[in-house]
């Protein structure tokens, strides 16, 4: 708890009578990226405009940097917020919309001239003072955004959805980018995702949600190996979950023998970790797609459909074809839920 | 269709919209005593006479007066109804904005008439009064719906963007919406303008002794004089028009809103 920069405590959030996010617990360190990941409807969003202050919790309590901020409005709240659409001003110039935080604070001219300059500098928009939001790229309009909540030196800063408009090279352009800046400022950032890849990519910290609380928090390393789930375990590629009873392995399909007990309920594979070309079981294929330096199966098996990767130096198995595979124990993620 | 055939269409059509104007144009400026059309030869006396007409004057005074300060009230009441209207989920907004546009479903004859048997006459309300409030009421359904589609078409989250800069909810309004509701705002302005200085049925009630507006005035003006001052004034008029439209469309697209 000391250590904590932001500080969310039984933060309860809600819609007229729907409860979004239920008695939410989470400690944010100073200089840290956090992640808030998970599926659409989550809570994610709602957890991150109750810290900007846009959404009043029910009950609970936000502290920022040692003050209880619950009750304070959005707009003394010293927070930053990009949007997910950028919300820029369309009627101001590049230069006036990172201006304009500023001008508001009644800061000196040569003083609001300076810090917009050097913000425009920071995302690399020097040049484009007096263009319009319009008249800029998606990229630019993104950078523009950052620049505006960056001038004003929040205590924090949040991102929603940051990299889902921008196309595949971009976005990894713009995820280096935020991590520039982080480094370079060493702000305390919060982004909102519904990709796993880019949290794992960006965060020094993943919290996983899941019907508004918390499935899981840890370090994008920890939640990549070691997901204590079945629904974080699905978020983090497992995609073959299957439910352990006795010494069988059983899905709502049927069952295979497995050999061993084992002391969990539940026990799941990511693609790569399935067998393919050898094994006690067999399977039909019925889709294939080759990956490059590997070939994804889907597999017709006894419990149903299993994704296999298999790698590209095996014989290709076509399509309608029977293929020994195997469920290894080695490879096998052992779940609490 | 056949070239001809529409060519013949169009003509038609242009006649039909520009023959009324083009025959007021030349009434008026005849040369003759009476109103005729064909113009009995050429002179512009009569344009030259609608500005020595006294009560002419004074009803085209107060025609303005109404248009210009009756569109401004119904602006400052009807952007903030907009407003509500369309970013507060309110119980019965249907409801409202049912009612917000009765005046222009209402027939006028209805509206002046029960406002003169229940608002100018049991309150003794003053005829300019009267108008005032009517012309009002008459240009806000306008005002709320021209300025609701431009916020329609204005995201939310920049308001959001303006408070965690530092705006207060007013501050971002005036700062962010406003500005980008400006073409909106003027063609309501441009819409209301024309609607209520062009009203006659419920003016038509509300018109005293010596307070007229001018298109009253100019009836009143027709049953005793039938000279072609009345003719000259209408171009004058749907000249002012077509010159307050063409302005706003060259500064702003005028068509975008309406």
């Amino acid at each position: 708890m000391s250590n904590a920069y932001v500080s969310l405590t039984g933060l309860t959030l809600s819609y007229g009578q729907t409860v979004a996010v239920p008695e939410l617990n989470l400690d944010i360190r100073k200089g840290e990226l956090i992640a808030l990941l998970g599926p659409s409807g989550c809570g994610k969003t709602t957890t991150m405009r109750a810290i900007a202050g846009l959404l009043a919790p029910t009950s609970g309590k936000i502290m920022i940097d040692g003050a209880d901020v619950t009750r304070t409005p959005a707009n003394k709240r010293g927070i930053g917020l990009v949007f997910q659409s950028y919300a820029l001003f369309p009627h101001l110039s590049a230069f006036e919309n990172v201006a304009f935080g500023l001008r508001l604070q009644k800061q000196p001219d040569a003083q609001v001239r300076a810090k917009t300059e050097a913000g425009m500098a920071t995302v690399g928009l020097t040049g484009f003072e007096t263009r319009k939001p319009s008249e800029m790229s998606g990229g630019q309009q993104q950078r523009l955004a950052l620049a505006r909540s960056l001038v004003m030196e929040p205590k924090v800063l949040l991102l929603d959805e940051p990299l889902s408009n921008l196309d595949a090279r971009l976005r990894l352009e713009m995820r280096n980018e935020l991590q520039r800046v982080q480094k370079d400022t060493g702000i305390t950032m919060v982004f909102v995702t519904h990709d796993q890849s880019e949290a794992l990519a960006l965060a020094d910290r993943v919290v996983l949600m899941k019907d508004g609380k918390i499935e899981q928090l840890g370090t994008p390393a920890e939640l990549y190996a070691e997901p204590s789930t079945a629904f974080a375990a699905n978020f983090m590629g497992f995609e073959n979950i299957f439910r352990l009873e006795g010494a069988d392995l059983v899905s709502d399909h049927g069952r295979l023998p497995f050999g061993t007990e084992a002391a969990v309920p539940l026990l799941a594979w990511r693609p790569g970790g399935v067998a393919v070309g050898k094994g006690p079981h067999v399977g039909r294929v019925i889709a294939s797609s080759f990956a490059g330096d590997h070939r994804e199966y889907v597999i017709d098996s006894p419990l149903g459909q299993i994704k296999a990767d298999a790698s590209i130096d095996l014989p290709e198995v076509l399509l309608g074809q029977q293929v020994a595979f195997d469920l290894p124990q080695a490879t096998a993620r052992h779940l609490a839920a | 269709m056949s070239r001809l055939t529409i060519w013949l269409i169009l003509g038609t059509t242009l006649t039909f919209l520009i023959g009324p104007f083009l025959i007021v144009i030349f009434a008026g400026a005849s040369a003759g005593e009476t109103l005729t059309f064909p113009p009995q030869g050429l002179s512009l006396k009569w344009y030259a006479k609608v500005f020595t007409v006294e009560s002419f004057r004074d009803s085209f005074a107060l025609s303005m007066f109404l248009a210009i300060f009756g569109t401004l009230t119904a602006l400052l009441i009807g952007i903030p109804a907009a407003y509500a209207l369309n970013r507060y989920n309110l119980p019965g907004a249907e409801a409202i904005r049912t009612i917000v546009a009765a005046p222009i479903i209402v027939p006028g004859i209805i509206v002046g008439l029960a406002l003169l048997r229940y608002f100018v006459v049991p309150l003794d309300v003053t005829i300019t009064m009267a108008l005032f409030v009517t012309h009002t009421a008459l240009v806000l359904p306008y005002a709320v719906r021209v300025v609701s589609s431009s916020l329609n078409n204005l995201r939310a989250d920049m308001e959001e963007a303006a408070v965690i800069l530092g705006c207060t909810r007013f501050q971002a309004f005036v700062k962010v919406v406003l500005p980008n509701i400006r073409g909106g705002i003027l063609a309501a302005f441009i819409l209301g303008f024309v609607t209520s200085f062009n009203e006659v049925p419920a003016s038509l009630f509300l018109s005293g002794p010596g307070v007229r507006t001018l298109p009253i005035d100019m009836l009143s003006y027709m049953e005793i004089t039938f000279d072609p001052s009345v003719a000259a004034l209408s171009a004058l008029l749907a000249f002012m028009s077509v010159a307050i439209v063409f302005v706003a469309e060259r500064l702003l697209g005028f068509s975008r809103y309406v």
